[in-house]
């Protein structure tokens, strides 16, 4: 058992920077300043001083596997936009807080960063109830708060001027670009299998909507009570007639699923459509995943690099310590949760480009700041977004981009199909800009 | 799929269950029954059994079976260690009070938490089935390494039936339950049967996920479900009634994979809680129990 | 007890409301909203504690009563456009209806199996907010929105009134609770805790007072979880998981079971804990377990109990 942590953390030279509470604030901005060449802190002008970006993150909770990658990306980024001169000439400084994966304590980390840290944003985090138990006060203490959750709690018009979705695409927009090519290519009758869960309802709600668009239909669903470990005895509600069987299950259990999957089964199965998140840091050669071999998967940012990387992707990957398999660099056994993780690089920079556009100096520009990412669109394929373009809608305050569709086989993933920006698009539900700032 | 093959499979399904809850219980019966001591670690030690499972049988590479052994008897060993250190430095020391070793197993549940996110990490890691092999009935599929656990699981647990009903060790640590001031009074060394059995409660958890380890994967937040399970068997079985224990716990494993079969999952669920709650506002003393403590 | 020894900790439960009242001026901001924050969940403690504390039953299944609360009060807002106040009393009434039911039939059993049948009813619960997830939103939960979280002329979402609502909440508790344990009825409850057979011969029906007990209890947990939501605009499955029946168990034995302030003592502490340890350490989970351990070896009536035996035996 070694502490993997540690020894494969992509950018060994930045460390953990992170802010002791109340009084030993000056001491943690002294260990920032360490690593942040030309910063002396409170001493020099303002202009100097560290933008620090409150950073939530899963360290502990069901969340943790996700939330080391992101640990890893978001240092990754702040390293190197710093190395490209920061933001308007001001080092980026990483605060980072344990969530515990849960609302309440997530909430509490947000007043953290916004009361006692002195940030200037608070970022990060992808679990959806602690994004969504953490966004009233982020909007009541008027703390620009940027998320990578890919929920659609930020489009759906739920939350509030203050956060914003700018980095990775939103779950409906995500199924809704999937359903044409399952319906065309895999089958009509498909059957759903997902956890009893808000996130597991929105799969539900759109894909359902979306291929009956397509001429298919949705003929069962099984939501699976959060509290299983075994699932075996749920895929008798599985109609035979299923043509596609679309999974996705998340958390620990995940292994078990599949390969309990492959047990019921055997060679006899309908086409496999599952959405990555089922196998995020999970290796693809695990034993019980040959069951896979031949199904298909979504996939925000393909986990290997295939044949054509661009230059982006590559650069992205050599920053992060990611491999062209999806792992880390120091253990190809340590997988990414890649198809999650680029969400938090590509946010980081958009608030570079957010506070650069804003002319943004401290706290008294914070609403120039969600004026200024509103007012973003396109943003076209670049070292700030390897994953490839997207397009922000500043009134659903939520991007949108293109999806992946792989297939496994050779023990790897291989993508088949990428859908355009366009197919994900949807009507608004909401228009954020006309809350008051 | 049709009626009489889904209800075979959902029995399986619950045998299996209920064969690792069994294990899992018996080791917090013995506990609960003999220490009155509310482990809330207990499931830790199950935790800590798959996690070390997984250590074991990545020593040995290429040969799953051997493995797989070495896990069995290695994790649930140095488990039971970790218990006996455990009631030396904290549990004696509050001589067993049964509020206050509430907060302490809280604590070392936090503390075992994070050593195996510390020095094991967030992700869930598969162990191999020593063996594999898929029983193919006409409608379905199963694992035949189920079958083995189910097996295994009753091995084991005519074997601490054996041990508490005919030997010494068993005598004095029924007496112990019976009675503790009449068993020191006797001469019997209470704090070590103490010891004794709250290694061996740790031990049989650990050996229960072992078992499981090649089903579910070993995970650190993994012991939750085991633990608030297994305290339930308990008391549905009647405190200090072993085969009360081991009743209980094949009601409640076939009674959460038959009702599954009729209702869609989370009702199912539900549904399988409160009959298990109603069992017991009616049953007080639980299944067996002559009396509750 | 003597006129002088009651005064004295009348005086003392006082004292502490004035302090916390003043601190609301002093504390930087930070602090003022997690005192907050604590002030509410001391109130679910409170309640706790006159069941396990003075009642002697140990509960495993208040988060059923506090979810009871949180969700009673958020629904008829999201659904029906109930204004706070109502939205309040209603997830008030919530809890009680709901520990009226559990108590009728948990109440059946004792010990241990109180304590079972009371998890099995809160994880019933619990499954219950993910089975209606099309009002719910299951386990993601939702957003009060703060233009709805106003009582009158008092914006519940701006620190100031947050803090006072809070402490209104707390001291209410505190006084209700005060008077309950130092009456005729919390001296019987205490004589059921200490022996439930010799009560019912001196003529006390325990099956009432334990109900009694278990509303009053249940009551204290809605309104908590009521005023959690409306406070802090948040409402979840979370909230109805285990981790919240075994919080307050946590909080009053580390406050000391059976002291009125206990509770109080016991929340900001695990609270504050987690806060500081969370700040310096990436393994804040090993340094909260040691804590909790080495506390109870010192302390292992609570700190409250523990003070209580050794120095202020006048302690209620």
């Amino acid at each position: 058992m070694v502490e993997k942590k540690r020894t494969t953390a992509p950018v060994t030279g930045v460390g953990r920077r992170k802010v002791i509470t109340g009084l030993a604030a000056v001491g943690g901005a002294a260990v920032g300043s360490r690593l942040l060449p030309g910063y002396v802190p409170y001493i020099q002008a303002q202009s100097s001083e560290p933008i620090r970006v409150g950073f939530q993150v899963h360290r502990t909770g069901i969340g943790a596997a996700y939330g080391r990658w992101y640990d890893r990306t978001t240092i990754a980024a702040a390293q190197a936009i710093n190395d490209a001169g920061g933001i308007n000439g001001r080092p980026l400084e990483i605060v980072a807080e344990d969530d515990g994966t849960d609302p309440k304590r997530g909430a509490e980390v947000v007043e953290k960063f916004a009361t006692q840290h002195g940030c200037d944003i608070a970022f990060g985090t992808l679990f959806s109830h602690v994004v969504i138990g953490s966004a009233p006060r982020a909007g009541e203490l008027k703390i620009p708060y940027f998320v990578v959750s890919e929920g659609h709690h930020v489009a759906s018009g739920g939350l509030n001027r203050y956060t914003l979705q700018p980095g990775i695409t939103d779950v409906k927009s995500q199924v809704i670009a999937m359903a044409p090519w399952v319906a065309s290519n895999l089958g009509k009758k498909v059957t759903m299998i997902f956890p009893d869960f808000a996130f597991g309802y929105d799969h539900r709600d759109n894909f359902a909507e979306a291929i009956k668009a397509q001429g298919g239909e949705v003929i069962e669903t099984v939501a699976v009570p959060p509290t299983e470990s075994a699932f075996f005895k749920y895929f008798p509600k599985i109609p035979k007639e299923t043509e596609v069987l679309y999974h996705v299950m998340v958390g620990p259990a995940v292994l078990t699923f599949v390969k309990e999957m492959g047990e019921f089964y055997g060679a006899n199965r309908p086409e496999l459509f599952g959405f990555i998140d089922s196998l995020e840091a999970v290796d693809l050669n695990s034993p019980g995943l040959e069951f896979l071999d031949g199904s298909y998967f979504w996939e925000g940012h393909p986990r290997y690099a295939g044949d054509n990387p661009s230059a982006f992707e590559l650069n992205y990957r050599e920053k992060v310590g990611v491999d062209l398999n999806g792992a880390s660099r120091n253990d190809p056994k340590d997988v990414a949760t890649y198809s999650h993780m680029f969400g938090c690089w590509e946010t980081l920079h958009i608030v570079k480009a957010g506070m650069e556009a804003a002319g943004y100096q401290g706290p008294a520009d914070r609403a120039k700041l969600v004026e200024a990412v509103e007012a973003m669109t396109d943003m076209p394929e670049s070292e700030a977004h390897p994953q490839g373009a997207k397009v922000f809608n500043g009134k659903t305050h939520q991007a949108f981009g293109h999806q992946n569709i792989t297939k496994v086989g050779d023990g790897k993933l291989s993508v088949v199909h990428r859908t355009s920006i366009e197919d994900g698009l949807y009507p608004d539900e909401v228009d954020y800009t006309t809350q008051a700032l | 799929m049709e009626f009489g093959p889904h209800l075979l499979l959902a029995s399986l399904e619950g045998a299996v269950a209920a064969a690792v809850l069994a294990l899992t219980a018996l080791g917090l019966s013995l506990v609960f029954g003999v220490m009155r001591v509310v482990n809330v670690a207990h499931g830790e030690f199950f935790m800590l059994g798959a996690v070390l499972a997984w250590w074991f049988a990545n020593l040995v590479v290429g040969n799953p079976a051997l493995g797989f052994i070495i896990a069995l008897v290695g994790a649930p060993l140095v488990v039971g260690v970790m218990a006996l250190i455990a009631d030396r430095l904290v549990l004696r020391r509050l001589h067993y009070d049964p509020e206050a070793t509430i907060v302490a197993t809280i604590g070392m549940l936090y503390i075992l938490q994070q050593l195996a996110l510390t020095f094991y990490g967030p992700d869930a890691r598969p162990v191999v089935a020593p063996i594999n092999f898929r029983v193919n009935f006409p409608w379905f599929g199963y694992s035949g390494y189920k079958f083995i656990v189910i097996a295994a699981a009753v091995v084991l647990m005519l074997g601490v039936w054996l041990l508490l009903a005919r030997t010494k060790i068993g005598l004095i640590m029924r007496a112990t339950q019976y009675d503790r001031e009449m068993a020191q009074a006797f001469g019997i060394p209470v704090q070590r049967v103490y010891a004794g059995v709250f290694a061996l409660g740790a031990m049989l958890a650990a050996v229960a996920a072992v078992l499981i380890v090649p089903i579910q994967q070993a995970h650190y937040l993994m012991g939750q479900d085991p633990l608030l399970l297994s305290f339930i068997v308990v008391i549905i079985g009647g405190l200090g009634s072993l085969r009360g224990t081991v009743v209980a716990a094949i009601f409640i494993g076939m009674s959460d994979g038959i009702i599954s079969v009729f209702f869609s999952p989370t009702l199912a669920k539900i549904l399988a809680t409160l009959l298990v709650a109603m069992v017991l506002v009616y049953r007080p003393a639980g299944l067996f129990g002559a009396r509750t403590a | 007890m003597n006129g002088m020894v009651l005064d004295r900790a009348l005086a003392l439960h006082l004292g502490v409301v004035a302090l916390l009242f003043v601190l609301q001026f002093i504390l930087p901001a930070y602090h003022h909203g997690i005192v907050a924050r604590v002030l509410v969940l001391a109130s679910f403690a409170l309640g706790y504690n006159i069941l396990f504390g003075y009642t002697g039953l140990l509960s495993l299944g208040h988060a059923l009563f506090f979810g009871a609360g949180i969700y009673g009060t958020g629904l008829v807002m999201r659904e029906f456009g109930w204004p706070a106040s109502a939205a309040l009393f209603s997830g008030i009434l919530s809890a009680v209806t709901v520990s009226l039911i559990v108590g009728f039939l948990a109440l059946r059993t004792v010990g241990v199996a109180f304590m079972i049948v009371t998890l099995m009813f809160a994880q019933a619960g619990y499954l219950t907010s993910l089975y209606f997830n099309e009002f719910t939103r299951g386990d993601e939960g939702f957003v009060l929105q703060q233009a709805t979280r106003v009582i009158g002329p008092f914006d519940l979402s701006e620190p100031t009134t947050r803090y006072f609502a809070a402490l209104l909440l707390f001291a209410i508790g505190l006084l209700i609770k005060l008077a309950l344990v130092r009456s005729s009825t919390g001296r019987v409850l205490v004589s059921i805790r200490e022996n439930e057979e010799r009560s019912r011969m001196l003529g006390y029906n325990p099956f009432r007072y334990k109900l009694l007990a278990l509303v009053v209890s249940g009551a204290f947990a809605g309104a908590a979880g009521a005023m959690y939501g409306l406070l802090f605009g948040y409402v979840g499955a979370t909230f109805v998981t285990i981790q919240y029946s075994i919080f307050p168990l946590l909080w009053v034995l580390l406050g000391g079971a059976g002291t009125v302030l206990g509770p109080l003592v016991g929340t900001l502490f695990m609270f504050y804990l987690v806060d500081l340890t969370s700040g310096f350490t990436t393994a804040s989970l090993l340094v909260v377990g040691v804590s909790l351990v080495v506390l109870i070896l010192w302390f292992p009536k609570g700190l409250l109990g523990t003070v209580r035996q050794r120095v202020l035996p006048w302690l209620p």
